[in-house]
């Protein structure tokens, strides 16, 4: 990553991939709540970050002055020399496609449509033994030993063998996978090279895959996408692959940061643990509990048009970034927002987005994380953090633990 | 014989995305169409004893699509 230059006041040059934010966001936010709900900064051209629930709330819902034509704020290219004679756009700077995260009204909604039968709650319930199976089959890598790293032995491949099942993909490609998405999200939010090479690579792929459900088809959801129509037409291969790149890196991510948070707290809460192990029914209420305090996804709109919220101006073609997390953290629709309370009744938490673009995925998601910790926690009870020192944090639009280690008492 | 308030839930179908938070908290009362958006069971009027559950569904989505009132 590029060397970037320190954060002098969060209220008006905050960097969201600054260390500090990355490692310990939620004090910031907080202050940022309480003294200027709308921080702004110039880095990556004007970024603006709303910290309010009911400000995340208002822009989430408007279209029409909040595009998601970007959904990530990146460092732009510097300005190309004018002597190169074609002006190249640069990869994916404006235009990516990947519908229907991408669309606007009216495009969205056709888009979502299509998509959503396969993720009704119904269709999700079919995958759970399969997924559990899974759960099982990666804790036997290592339950014999007394540790393991849980972000890396476990959590990260729940998601890609799971989507991967779902997309008819090979189980061993899940590396070229998590490559991708590490290039796109991660390093590809500075280096423009790592987000067109994954691209291009990611294309080649899925054409393949096309071409070859083509001739066989499938039960998966490429063969779906593929005999699927939009206003009585076929889907362009260029909004099937869009479609499909946006559902490998909005399944896997965010998915395993969220397992991954929870067991990064249960191995620190011994009180948490024991509830769950001994009122299994508690699970469900643990696990949007969870979503709420470590919502792992902040999307990002672009000013459409020049507009207030919250009392606050926001300039065309800047972006916003949309922080789900921060809204879950907002005091004043959660009481004890900075407190994890596993038996939360009222939860109104906005994880999953608000409005048009709720994640199609939840469903899949929630079941994910549903199995994966009952299964974590019916073969290893009692476990805690190998050194605190050592866990790290993903930077950028998906937070959650990329290295985990604990021991199991 | 304490006094029966009786309760009726209304989902608003322009407001509700789908989050399904309501029919986990609830499946008696309310049901997902075949794109996983909500609809009241029935008539929508809630049965005695299921009050708090209306109450909690309509507290815990996150669209704000859910009002209980009495019937
Ligand atoms: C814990 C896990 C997950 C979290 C926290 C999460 C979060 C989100 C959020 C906040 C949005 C809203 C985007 C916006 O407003 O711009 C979103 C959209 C989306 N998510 Fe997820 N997601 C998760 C898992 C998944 C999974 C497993 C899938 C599918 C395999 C998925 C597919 C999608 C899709 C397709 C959209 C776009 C919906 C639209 O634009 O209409 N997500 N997700
Ligand atoms: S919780 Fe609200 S948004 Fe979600 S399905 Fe129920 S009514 Fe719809």
């Amino acid at each position: 990553m590029t060397d970037r230059p320190p954060v002098s006041d969060w209220a008006k040059d905050f960097d969201h991939l600054d260390p500090r934010w990355v490692t310990e966001p939620y004090q910031i936010w907080d202050e940022l709540r309480r003294q200027c709900p709308v921080a702004h900064t110039e880095r990556y051209n004007g970024v603006y970050f709303p910290s309010r629930y009911a400000d995340i709330r208002a822009i989430a819902y408007d279209t029409e002055h909040f595009s998601s034509r970007r959904v990530v704020v990146r460092e732009m290219p510097p300005r190309v020399p004018t002597d190169s004679a074609k002006p190249k756009s640069p990869p994916g700077a404006s235009t990516l496609a990947s519908p229907p995260i991408t669309s606007d009204p009216p495009y969205h909604r056709p888009a979502r449509m299509l998509l959503l039968p396969a993720f009704t709650p119904d269709a999700i319930g079919r995958l759970e033994a399969k997924t559990r199976a899974i759960c099982g089959d990666l804790i036997d890598r290592f339950a014999s030993n007394d540790r393991c790293d849980a972000a890396t032995d476990y959590a990260q491949h729940v998601p890609v063998a799971v989507i991967a099942h779902m997309l008819g993909l090979p189980e061993g490609d899940g590396e070229k996978f998590r490559r991708w998405i590490h290039l796109l999200l991660h390093e590809g939010i500075a280096e423009n090279a790592s987000f067109a090479q994954a691209l291009a690579e990611m294309d080649d792929y899925f054409r393949v895959q096309i071409v070859s459900r083509r001739s066989v088809p499938g039960e998966d959801l490429i063969t779906f996408l593929l005999g699927a129509q939009m206003e009585d037409q076929p889907l362009s291969d260029e909004h099937i692959i869009g479609t499909l790149r946006l559902l490998l890196i909005a399944g896997i991510d965010t998915t395993w940061s969220a397992i991954g948070s929870c067991l990064w707290h249960l191995a620190q809460h011994r009180d948490d643990r024991r509830r769950l192990v001994t009122e299994p029914a508690l699970m469900p209420l643990a696990v949007e509990e969870f979503l709420r305090a470590y919502a792992p996804v902040t999307m990002a709109r672009q000013v459409a048009k020049e507009t207030t919220v919250g009392g606050c101006p926001f300039k065309e073609r800047e972006m916003v970034l949309l922080s789900f997390p921060a809204a879950n953290r907002d005091p004043e629709v959660f009481p004890q927002a900075d407190r994890v309370l596993i038996d939360r009744a009222e939860n109104r938490h906005a994880a999953f987005g608000l409005g048009i673009h709720r994640c199609i995925g939840s469903n899949l998601a929630r079941m994910e994380i549903t199995v994966a910790l009952e299964e974590w926690l019916t073969r290893i009870p009692d476990f805690d953090l190998a050194d605190p020192a050592s866990v790290t944090w993903s930077h950028g639009p998906v937070r959650g633990p990329r290295k985990l280690p604990v021991v199991f008492r | 014989m304490p006094e029966h308030k009786v309760l009726q839930v209304i989902v608003d179908p322009e407001r509700c995305q789908g989050h399904n938070r309501c029919k986990a908290i609830a499946p008696s009362l309310f049901e997902l169409d075949e794109l996983g958006h909500a609809r009241v069971v029935g008539d929508g009027m809630v049965p005695p004893g299921l009050e708090d559950k209306a109450r909690l569904a309509e507290a815990n989505c996150p669209e704000f699509a859910i009002k209980v009132a009495q019937a």
